[in-house]
């Protein structure tokens, strides 16, 4: 195991933000922990790097226990959200940091330097200062930078998170493929559902300080282990007490075995897909994913009454975890 | 269970790598700070009220006591207000009015806080001392200047006019127009939009630059020992009259060092309570002297 | 006062005037503020050099080969030297302190930090006269050990210190809350220790507070009058700073001399806080900001 964490507990305050959390990430891996504001995952990156230090708990860093250890120590490299270029040195200075600290020769840093600005596509830029690169080069600087040391593990925090939507889709793709090339095991933080389903080999749904699945993105999306996994990771709309994935609620003008009554209340093309929002007989609003084919092909209209039946539903019971999965 | 203490601390610092470090640069802050601030104003006071108010009763029997500690505190409450108003006009003038020169009047501005006081009390002296072509006129129309109170009140303005411009500036210069802008288009204008839109929210600024002047004229001592003439119940200001209590004999006083420290720790006091007050004006955080 | 945003739509009519009752206000208020300043300042500013320079150049050579200015220079500087060096290295550890560290009793730490400002010179004085004079606290530790305090050097370089240790710090604090602590993460995860990511990351981002904090804190030092004044023992020629110097010169019916010597302290000054202004615009646009 490249990371393990054990029974780590960290407090601010009164505010528990992380809860005996325990996570085994496996070497060459990119695991992605995702959840919303405040669930505690930047924090369980944070104790991860040795930049806090949990209340309780133990952290091991392939197989050696790093939890007494200063980041210095620990072998990790780290991307912050706001880049946290040091803004007095150029390009090139930025990079080599790492490399001065552990006064390698002079020839060895500007050739690895120029090979991590090669890798990262900043070649030609290296006499820049930060303050004049946009943020998407700044952060791919910051993961020269830490890559320059040859950590360990990479942690990145929301990354992307200060750059705009396109560029973050490209960055996005960009890590994919960089991780691909590196095989560094590298952890990565993200709110944003989207970002973790299209980067990871796992992901770890972080809500209120605990991990509540840890697992492949697709065991994910169909065998979700609690609730808040289901409505977090991929879209839901309510189906009486039961929860159904949109795409997955099957509409048709004609009446055929379980299907039930709906009227449809609006159609919203949305380019390729389409998304019909319907009421059941009983008042319940819904939202059904189709493509424009089906729609066409149905010729659906406001107003009209058509017939639904879900496919898969996934009803939660009592306590609202542990969800059964039935197929229709 | 102090072993179970000793052991839970004993681990807290082993696994907590910058302690060492945050722990020395407190000791250092506190050491620096306590022996050098803490201690000579503790002195003051042991001194001074040690024994009760006997020093403080013995010192403001001295001969022009009353009269210099009232001095300073009418002057400094004067040059407050003085330099309240002038000192928020400057500001104004400097933010709002682009006007050719702006930019080197704005650096004479900040002049007082780069002289020397005691250059501060020459260069008065040398323009409106009894010698000059200045101050001669003012003297044959009747009017003293220097070794007179006009003298310390333009030394004072001098010194402390810097406090408030550069503690209004900043606010002015990041206050939002729109609400100004709001007000010109329901018909107000001028000097009403200025009472009733800017005037507030500078008003913790102005407030606050002026307890500054208040505070550091009642301590003003350079620019006022060579301006003054130090004449007792006429001109003499409360810090040059602890000098005096320290040298005894000049005028007749008893003197001594405590009585000269009774008098300083109800200056210093009044002056401290002031920038305590200040501190708290502008929300509680160190400011820039910038 | 309304800017002008738009324009008036005819001659005379009653926006035209209002505007330019705008505008009239606004020159006699720019007037006013001009009279003030040249009054107060610049009037008086204009007398010094005029006065100082008045004896002409000969003069001036002949002031500062005078034994006595030249020593009460040199006091002045050395004086000014050690007080910034102490100020500006331990009010980098108080500076730290408030900015970054949390614990119960900081804003007593920041209140003794101001605390400075509100003395009077004069107290200060008496406050080392109190602690190391004739029976002072630490008087008889001091005259066992033969060393003098006060009427000597050391009291003097002590009461400096006293009024130079707010200015560093309260540039420097306000610059490290901006800053925050990212880059020094950064720089912890890329294997630097503390001690070199102050040197190499913390120090070079506070650069322009500081010198201007030094710079303040050395103008403050040149000019002190008041503290040295009671300590230095009002009497003694060999402990007598540049400032000191001036009083002598005036009482002692050489003004001349008094003038020149004050227009070179101001003069330093002045230069001094210049250039550190220059230098900070330029380090500015170095860093592209």
């Amino acid at each position: 195991m490249a990371i393990s964490v054990r029974g780590v507990t960290k407090r601010f305050g009164d505010f528990v933000a992380l809860d005996e959390v325990s996570l085994a990430i496996p070497s060459g891996s990119l695991t992605v922990l995702l959840g919303p504001s405040g669930s505690g995952k930047s924090t369980l990156l944070r104790v991860i790097a040795g930049l806090e230090l949990p209340d309780s708990g133990r952290v091991s860093i392939f197989d050696t226990d790093a939890t007494d250890l200063p980041p210095q120590k620990r072998g990790v490299g780290f991307v912050f959200q706001h880049y946290a270029s040091f803004k007095r040195m150029n390009v090139r200075d930025n990079v080599a940091f790492g490399m001065k600290i552990q006064k390698r020769p002079k020839n060895e840093i500007r050739a690895r330097v120029d090979e991590l600005l090669g890798l990262v596509q900043l070649q030609g830029l290296a006499e820049r200062y930060p303050s004049q690169l946009s943020g998407g080069q700044r952060q791919r600087m910051a993961l020269a930078r830490a890559l320059a040391v040859e950590p360990k593990v990479l942690l990145l925090d929301e990354p992307f998170g200060a750059l705009d939507a396109r560029v973050r889709k490209d960055l996005r793709t960009w890590l994919r493929r960089l991780h691909e090339d590196v095989q560094v095991t590298t952890v990565l933080v993200t709110h944003d559902q989207e970002e973790a389903m299209e980067v990871a080999d796992r992901i770890a749904v972080v809500n209120h300080g605990r991990i509540e699945q840890y697992g492949k993105p697709r065991d994910l999306y169909e065998h979700p282990a609690t609730e808040f996994v289901m409505t977090f990771v991929g879209p839901v709309t309510r189906f009486r007490e039961a929860y159904i994935r949109p795409h997955d609620l099957d509409v048709g003008r004609e009446p055929r075995g379980s299907y039930e009554e709906a009227t449809v209340e609006k159609v919203v093309h949305l380019g390729f897909e389409v998304r019909v929002e319907l009421t059941l007989a009983e008042g319940d609003r819904l939202e059904a994913q189709l493509t424009k084919r089906e729609v066409e092909g149905l010729e659906l209209l406001e107003g009209q009454r058509v017939f639904v039946s879900p496919r898969r539903l996934t009803r939660v019971d009592q306590n609202g975890s542990a969800p059964h999965v039935t197929s229709s | 269970m102090v072993a179970d203490a000793r052991s839970r601390i004993a681990g807290r610092a082993r696994r907590d790598p910058g302690a060492s470090s945050r722990w020395a640069l407190r000791s250092t802050a506190f050491l620096y700070l306590g022996l050098f601030v803490l201690l000579p104003v503790a002195v003051i006071l042991q001194r001074g009220y040690g024994s009760g108010l006997g020093n403080l009763e013995d010192a403001l029997h001295s001969f022009g006591a009353w009269n210099a500690i009232r001095l300073t505190v009418v002057l400094a409450v004067v040059t407050a207000i003085v330099n309240g108003v002038f000192g928020t006009l400057l500001a104004y003038v400097l933010v709002r009015i682009p006007f050719p020169g702006r930019e080197i009047v704005s650096a004479i501005v900040d002049l007082p806080f780069a002289i020397p006081s005691l250059v501060a009390g020459v260069m008065l002296v040398a323009l409106y001392g009894p010698t000059s072509v200045v101050g001669g006129w003012f003297e044959d129309h009747g009017l003293k200047i220097i070794f007179a109170v006009p003298g310390i009140l333009l030394a004072l303005l001098f010194v402390t006019l810097p406090l408030v411009v550069r503690s209004v500036q900043p606010v002015l210069s990041e206050l939002d127009r729109e609400e100004e802008e709001a007000a010109h288009t329901l018909g107000a204008h001028g000097w009403t939009t200025f009472r009733k839109i800017v005037l507030p929210a500078l008003r913790p600024a102005i407030v606050a630059g002026s307890l500054l002047v208040f505070a550091r004229s009642l301590g003003e001592f350079g620019a006022i020992v060579f301006v003054a003439g130090n004449i007792p119940n006429q001109t003499l200001t409360a810090p040059v009259f602890i000098t005096q209590l320290l040298s005894p004999g000049s005028y007749g006083q008893s003197g001594g060092p405590d009585q000269a420290a009774a008098v300083a720790g109800l200056l210093f006091g009044l002056a401290f309570i002031v920038v305590l007050l200040t501190e708290k004006l502008i929300s509680g955080r160190l400011e820039r002297t910038t | 006062m309304s800017e002008a945003h738009a324009q008036p739509l005819a001659s005379g009519g009653p926006a035209d005037r209002a505007a330019s009752r705008g505008r009239g206000v606004r020159a006699l208020l720019v007037g006013i503020a001009l009279l003030y300043v040249l009054v107060l300042i610049v009037a008086p500013l204009g007398g010094i050099i005029f006065y100082g320079l008045r004896s002409g150049l000969g003069a001036i050579t002949d002031t500062f080969s005078q034994q006595d200015v030249v020593h009460a220079f040199y006091l002045t500087f050395v004086i000014m030297l050690i007080a910034v060096a102490v100020t500006t290295v331990l009010g980098l550890a108080v500076a730290f302190v408030l900015a970054r560290d949390r614990f119960r009793g900081k804003s007593f730490l920041s209140a003794l930090v101001n605390l400075p400002l509100a003395v009077s010179p004069v107290v200060v004085g008496l406050m080392a006269i109190l602690l190391f004079g004739r029976g002072g606290w630490f008087e008889p530790f001091f005259t066992a050990q033969g060393i003098r305090i006060v009427f000597a050097l050391p009291s003097m370089i002590l009461v400096t210190i006293f009024i130079s240790i707010p200015f560093v710090i309260r540039e420097i604090v306000p610059l490290l809350e901006e800053l925050g602590t990212e880059e020094e993460q950064a720089a912890w995860t890329l294997g630097a220790s503390r001690l070199q990511t102050f040197f190499r990351i913390t120090l070079p981002n506070i650069r322009w507070g500081l010198f201007y904090g030094m710079a303040l804190s050395a103008a403050r030092s040149i000019g002190e009058v008041g503290a040295v004044l009671v300590v230095s023992g009002l009497l003694q020629g060999q402990t007598e700073t540049a400032t000191l110097y001036i009083l002598r010169a005036f009482d002692q019916y050489q003004p001349e001399r008094g003038y020149i010597v004050a227009l070179m302290l101001a003069a330093f000054s002045i230069l001094l806080l210049i250039g550190i202004e220059m230098f900070k615009r330029r380090g500015l646009k170095r860093a592209g900001e």
